[in-house]
């Protein structure tokens, strides 16, 4: 059970970004070149040395082990290298220098439903995936069965799967992969579809897999499932392993580092991406605890108020239009919708009007860690005016003084509750 | 357990060839997908694949009655056809092998295979419809009581000179369409131009011999399949010239063995460049 069955060492993998002419991919710029022949050479060793500083290095000098039967998540933030990793690993693309052994076979499910064809049905979706997966057809006749009574689709196996519902769809891919029966079983971002009973179910079957001495690598940003999958986890940070160990350990200390320090630079409000007519805009926004210094701290301890502070700016005049504020967790899933409409007010604005919203949302018993806001304003049903899906983010972080417990559980609320213990 | 697999930069991967023996499946089921999902949603289905080439052959007749061209002492139809059944293959082959990578770019970038197998299989595809016209053929000769003459038997290595010629100009093409996405231009405009410089209308005599034109107009590799087929199913007067048969196999050759060279080597990045 000791023997590594992974071993990373060394592993770096460079991206060129941005273009440059002479090695642009279009075809005119190796015609054009090959014909200023003399220039060519002058030119190529100049931008061989100009775009050394394109480099981009999404993994720089990876190296761990796993071993044999070990279910380990791989966690990070966005950019952190995590699926450049698992492309490696599954042999989609090669790494620029360092090396990995891995002991037997390995299958990937890099994404939900890939090699599905939309105009089939499921039973042929799931010969056509099971042979891209690499099963042979003896192989998925065997297992056939196997495959749909772990999907639930029965009833629509001669429906195209584009008429699937997204759930569906997840159930059958995953159905294929987790039948597979390879040494290795490599798992991105599946779970983050399909709904509460099916993860569950996956995460049974991903636990059987690992208990039948296969290894299974599970990246996800959801902790809770990472947590309850994983024994052991890397971490890593800007393409580098920042951590190994304990899987319940290191997402705990994932989950308390404070936001920011990714690779994603803290855009402006306006500059965001968003959607909608653009009569009026969201300006500015600021997050805080009402009631304490900071009202722009962008920070929270478990049981505060929360207070929103908003600024919209109309360029054309806006009618009864309803403010709200979305907030999310981490894994996307939505929390909390506050609203002006839900306290019977709408807003209208004159051209070059501004207007300030503030929202307190009190006792906030939401668990430490970080979440995300997003905004919108607009009127149900008839049109968007503005919409920014990421406007921005606060930290809730523990009440220590409150605590009699330091250990962080998995979960999102944190409710308020008293217990008695009778024997 | 089963074999060790190591991942490094560079690594010229030894399972290569195993793996394409181990992937043998996916070409069928890659090739059967392609081949549902083709006509599904048409009203004429699979009648389509015998529509096009019948169309384009009364096409091409319309200009050999008014150009009042020879058809190699046979009936018309039959003349045209004979060199219709590779041309169509090889163009359609190019073509859809050509865009097989794009148009798989979601499975080459999430999944590991040998991506052999997406150009060969799409081949296959095309293959299938060469069955289908080459059964209207058939029923043309019945039409015209014309039988083959006994050199019908070497068609089988003349159809593999096809498959050949497809298939290397194909890996070509899927390679570098990957990178230089202005072959989905150039494609469409050689599959047009090719018709004119293949002899598809005309026979391959009307080029002098003189000056080595002949066997300069041989490099095009159709040139001695389609001659080749002509001599195989039609005989008479549709003669192969030897010399100028051998260069176009000897580029059919060259073909497939630079083209699967060169779809090896830019193979491992593909799945960064798509």
């Amino acid at each position: 059970m000791s023997e590594p069955i992974i071993t990373v060492e060394n592993l770096s993998k460079c991206y060129r970004i941005g273009h440059l002419p002479a090695q642009g991919d279009g075809l005119r710029h190796v015609l054009e070149n090959s014909l200023r022949a003399p220039q060519h050479w002058l030119k190529r060793r100049r931008e061989k040395r100009e775009s050394a500083t394109e480099e981009f290095w999404a993994l720089k000098d990876v190296s761990f082990e796993i071993k044999r039967g070990e279910v380990v998540g791989i966690i990070g933030r966005n950019g952190a290298g995590k699926s450049t990793l698992l492309k490696i690993m599954s042999r989609i693309t090669e790494p620029t220098s360092g090396r990995i052994a891995i002991e037997g076979r390995v299958a990937s499910l890099l994404e939900v439903g890939t090699g599905f064809h939309a105009e089939l049905t499921g039973r042929e979706n799931i010969f056509l995936n099971g042979a891209i997966l690499g099963m042979s057809k003896a192989e998925i006749t065997r297992k056939f069965d196997e495959i749909v009574a772990f999907s639930e689709v029965e009833k629509f196996l001669d429906t195209p799967v584009k008429r699937y519902s997204s759930g569906m769809y997840v159930r059958l891919a995953f159905a294929v992969a987790a039948h597979l029966e390879p040494e290795v079983l490599i798992v991105d971002e599946v779970l983050a579809v399909g709904d509460a009973a099916f993860q569950k179910k996956c995460i049974g079957k991903m636990q059987d897999v690992s208990k039948g001495g296969r290894t299974v690598i599970f990246v996800s940003h959801n902790m809770q499932a990472v947590v309850a999958l994983c024994e052991t986890a890397v971490w890593l940070q800007g393409g580098k392993v920042l951590a190994t160990g304990a899987a319940k350990n290191l997402v705990g200390k994932y989950l308390s580092q404070p936001a920011g320090d990714g690779l994603e630079p803290a855009l402006p409000l306006a500059a965001k991406p968003r959607t909608g007519t653009g009569t009026a805009r969201f300006t500015k926004l600021t997050v805080g605890e009402q009631g304490t210094g900071d009202p722009a701290s962008g920070q929270i301890t478990t049981g505060g108020s929360l207070r929103i502070d908003l600024e919209i700016a109309a360029r054309q005049p806006v009618r009864e239009a309803n403010v709200a504020v979305t907030i999310y967790d981490v894994n996307n899933y939505r929390l909390i919708d506050v609203n002006t409409a839900l306290n019977g007010e709408f807003l209208s604005l004159q051209p070059g009007g501004l207007a300030r919203v503030s929202f307190v949302i009190g006792e906030l018993l939401l668990k430490p860690g970080r979440y995300i806001i997003e905004l919108w304003l607009g009127r149900a049903g008839m049109e968007d005016v503005d919409f920014v899906r990421e406007a921005g983010g606060f930290e809730v972080l523990a009440d220590v003084a409150k605590a009699n417990h330091s250990e962080t559980f998995p979960g999102i609320y944190q409710c308020r509750f008293s217990h008695q213990i009778s024997r | 357990m089963g074999q060790r697999l190591i991942i490094e930069a560079g690594r010229t991967e030894r399972q290569y060839w195993r793996d394409l023996w181990r992937y043998r499946e996916l070409f069928y089921f890659l090739a059967w997908r392609d081949f549902l999902v083709r006509y599904k949603q048409t009203a004429a289905g699979v009648l389509w694949s015998l529509i096009r080439p019948v169309l384009t052959m009364l096409a091409l007749m319309i200009v050999v009655k008014f150009g009042r061209l020879s058809t190699g002492g046979v009936a018309g139809p039959l003349f045209i056809f004979a060199a219709m059944l590779p041309w169509q293959f090889f163009s359609t082959a190019l073509s859809e092998s050509g865009s097989s990578l794009i148009t798989n770019a979601n499975l080459v970038s999430k999944i590991y295979f040998p991506r052999l197998v997406v150009p060969a299989s799409s081949i296959i595809v095309c293959f299938a419809d060469f069955l289908i016209s080459a059964a209207f053929l058939v029923v043309l000769m019945v039409y015209y009581r014309f039988a083959p003459p006994p050199q019908v038997v070497a068609l089988p290595l003349m159809l593999l000179m096809a498959l050949g010629a497809s298939f290397g100009a194909g890996l070509w093409i899927a390679a570098l369409m990957v990178k230089y996405r202005d072959f989905r231009f150039i494609v469409p405009f050689v599959v047009q131009f090719g018709v004119y410089a293949s002899p598809v209308i005309l026979k391959t005599s009307v080029v002098p011999e003189k000056w080595g034109l002949r066997f300069i107009y041989s490099l095009n590799p159709m040139v001695g399949v389609i001659d080749g087929f002509r001599w195989c199913l039609l005989g008479g007067e549709n003669t192969i010239y030897w010399p100028g048969f051998a260069a176009s196999l000897l580029v059919v050759v060259g073909l497939v063995f630079t083209g699967i060279w060169y779809f090896r080597k830019t193979e491992r990045t593909f799945a960064d460049m798509i």
